[in-house]
């Protein structure tokens, strides 16, 4: 049994590891009755890549790619691979992922799973909606290929099924041509919620990739909410004689005893950072990984929450009430002086996912990272919660470790057309939470 | 070296399903200037899939697979004289084995005869036929994976390190023998490294190294000619101490 613990530390329990390595993989290790669960990177914030005192399939050795067609950009891979892996092999030829999250230390199982997004839903969609094809292995042995096309009722469950389907071995993924592996960026301050929304909603025309950090306590006054707001496009060249930025891999080295993110940090990182970026306003080029992944070059930056890990917030809220509900939310957390240096808020397109569980949806996104202060960071929750149900919104399962289960209920109403899906024998601490199983 | 700006450049991996394997594989063609890379194993479907991964990462290289016996001394000879057929490898990578279960072999000398054949025997058998064919040109590159376990007989698994024992005394002989000619040999000896053949250990907790770290060392030590190389480097202190270690010690350890 290893100690497993996911990306917000708030727990380790023990797990019985099994690393998966056959080819072609035709059954799922398990003792009899124990439930299981494929594992990734652990990149998931709460308990949806967690299954305690159960078994826990590690992908991570079934990296491979498996095949590569030049002429429709489709390509096959096992589900263990990095979408970094993906990005370095492609991006040099011309090709990237059409969507990847914040980090590229993710798998493609993961985002497939969790039906990731990214920071142009607005034009792109999610994850899933670039998967042609993927091989789902059930704990009975059965293969079952699915896709948009081929069986897609299966592939509407597994895409953001939260890994409850079946374990995904293989899949097809089409990526999109790019002119270079820089981007055209543009910084832009802006003081107020209305600022924020007129930005978004000039910047979804013209501009693929859209996202904003927020100060989370600036919000006390909507007409006083400051962040910075984020746009680029695929940029036509490199910069003359730019190379790619090397790795320059640091490593928080041990988690401290209290959270590095506190009362007294808050304030004055969040001023710090919003003056900083306020005189970089104005357009640049720069490569996708720093604008995308920028925080992948910090190892184990989890660790600055802590010992007692960290919670992660995120939710959407339907465009209509975007501007009321946000403010609320940024209100309370202002209110109760917790809060983040990473918090994001962003506009989602008018798009529905794959996915019947899928996260995203029309409407605005916000998310937090919280330190773990126990009862008092889930008081705050509560509050939170009570605004987005108010709004008709939900949260996203993949950085989640404690929604009650009637707002999953009520945020995710295809829940029970979902459940008929799920691999009897694979359970997460996630579904034993919301789902009683 | 210098020669790794040259576009043909051919390399031979043998044991090329290993995980080590594979990730060398991976940065050499991640580096270029690779023009052809030989996968040689047993079993043909498994090495057809990691050329597969290969050829998806690196269009412009060809990657070819050759299956055969690499216990037997005529297959051993006959593989390697195919491989010369179409030229000799510039670079050749030693690095299949096993980890024998030590309480087995100890029980069951059929099984410490197999696992001192398939990790002390025919790697040396192999680093020799491919010698014989780079001496004459006087260039190329061995690379040979060892072990830190081949440094001092432990209970816990001698039979495995009595073999890597065997490899690094063969390949201190080549280096001597080869001294000057212009070919290398290099002796990589990774410590224990998260791969399928330690995932026992794993599942115990224990910490390994990165597969992507020891790979890293290999193609690094191959490609400055270093002697012997340690993987990750803190190995090299580790098993000094362990080296020295008064036998009254050592004797008194669980190790």
């Amino acid at each position: 049994m290893v100690a497993v613990r996911s990306w917000g530390r708030l727990s380790a329990e023990d797990h019985d590891l099994r690393v998966l390595s056959e080819r072609p993989l035709t059954h799922l290790p398990r003792d009899p009755g124990q439930h299981g669960l494929a594992f990734g990177m652990g990149r998931s914030y709460g308990d949806v890549c967690l299954n305690p005192g159960g078994a826990l399939w590690s992908m991570r050795g079934l990296d491979r790619f498996i095949a590569w067609d030049e002429a429709t950009g489709e390509l096959t891979c096992e589900g263990g691979m990095l979408l970094r892996d993906i990005q370095r092999s492609f991006a040099p030829r011309g090709w990237m992922l059409p969507v990847t999250p914040g980090t590229q230390l993710a798998t493609v199982g993961g985002a497939i799973a969790n039906d990731v997004h990214g920071k142009n839903h607005h034009v792109h969609g999610s994850f899933g909606d670039h998967v042609q094809e993927l091989r789902l292995l059930r704990t009975d042995g059965t293969l079952i290929r699915c896709g948009p096309q081929l069986h897609p009722d299966w592939f509407a469950a597994t895409v953001g099924g939260l890994g409850l389907t079946g374990v995904v071995t293989q899949a097809t993924l089409r990526l999109r041509p790019v002119p270079s592996a820089w981007l055209d960026t543009e910084t832009l301050p802006y003081g107020s919620l209305n600022e924020f929304f007129a930005l978004a909603d000039a910047s979804e025309a013209g501009w693929e990739h859209t996202v904003s950090w927020i100060d989370c306590l600036s919000g006390g006054d909507p007409g006083r909410t400051r962040g910075i707001f984020l746009r680029a496009n695929a940029a036509p060249d490199a910069p003359p004689g730019a190379q790619p930025p090397r790795d320059h891999q640091r490593t928080v080295p041990f988690a401290p005893p209290v959270s590095l993110v506190n009362r007294l940090s808050l304030r004055p990182f969040n001023a710090a950072y919003y003056h900083l970026n306020r005189r970089r306003a104005g357009r640049a080029l720069q490569h996708y990984e720093p604008f995308s992944y920028p925080l992948d070059n910090l190892q184990e930056w989890n660790r600055i929450y802590g010992r007692r890990g960290f919670y992660q917030y995120q939710c959407v809220v339907p465009r209509p009430h975007g501007p009321d509900a946000v403010a609320a939310l940024l209100h309370q957390i202002t209110a109760s002086g917790q809060g983040s240096f990473l918090g994001v808020l962003k506009t989602f397109g008018n798009r529905e996912s794959v996915g019947l569980l899928s996260f995203p949806q029309p409407g605005v996104t916000l998310a937090l990272d919280f330190p773990n202060l126990g009862e008092r960071t889930l008081r705050l929750f509560e509050q939170l919660d009570a605004v987005v149900a108010e709004a008709g919104g939900r949260l996203y399962p993949a950085k989640d470790a404690r929604m009650p289960r009637a707002l999953f209920e009520a945020g995710y109403p295809r829940l029970a057309q979902f459940l008929p899906y799920r691999d009897p024998n694979i359970r997460s601490a996630m579904s034993l939470r919301l789902m009683g199983d | 070296m210098q020669d790794t700006l040259n576009q043909s450049k051919t390399v031979v991996i043998v044991g090329a399903t290993s995980l080590i394997a594979q990730h060398c594989a991976r940065q050499w063609l991640a580096v270029g200037g690779i023009g052809r890379m030989v996968l040689v194993g047993r079993d043909a479907a498994r090495l057809q899939g990691v050329a597969d991964d290969l050829q998806v990462r690196q269009p412009q290289a060809r990657v070819e697979v050759l299956a055969g016996d690499v216990t037997q001394a005529a297959s051993i000879a006959a593989l390697v004289q195919r491989l010369a057929a179409q030229g000799v490898p510039d670079v050749v990578l030693i690095a299949h084995g096993s980890l024998p279960d030590q309480p087995q072999c100890q029980t069951d000398l059929a099984s410490a005869e197999e696992a001192m054949a398939v990790n002390g025997l025919s790697p040396a058998l192999c680093a020799e036929a491919f010698a014989g064919l780079m001496q004459p040109l006087g260039r190329g590159t061995i690379g040979i994976i060892g072990s830190v376990a081949g440094d001092r007989g432990r209970k816990s698994n001698y039979v495995y390190g009595a073999a890597k024992g065997l490899v690094e005394r063969y390949a201190e002989g080549l280096q001597h023998r080869l001294a000057g000619t212009g070919v290398q040999v290099v002796l990589v000896k990774p410590g224990p490294t998260d791969t399928p053949m330690t995932a026992h250990l794993k599942a115990r907790g224990a910490k390994l190294a990165s597969v992507e770290q020891v790979a890293q060392a290999v193609v690094r030590g191959m490609a400055r000619g270093t002697p012997v190389v340690y993987a990750p480097a803190k190995w090299a202190l580790i098993m000094a101490v362990i080296r020295n270690l008064p036998r009254v010690v050592f004797h008194k350890m669980d190790i």
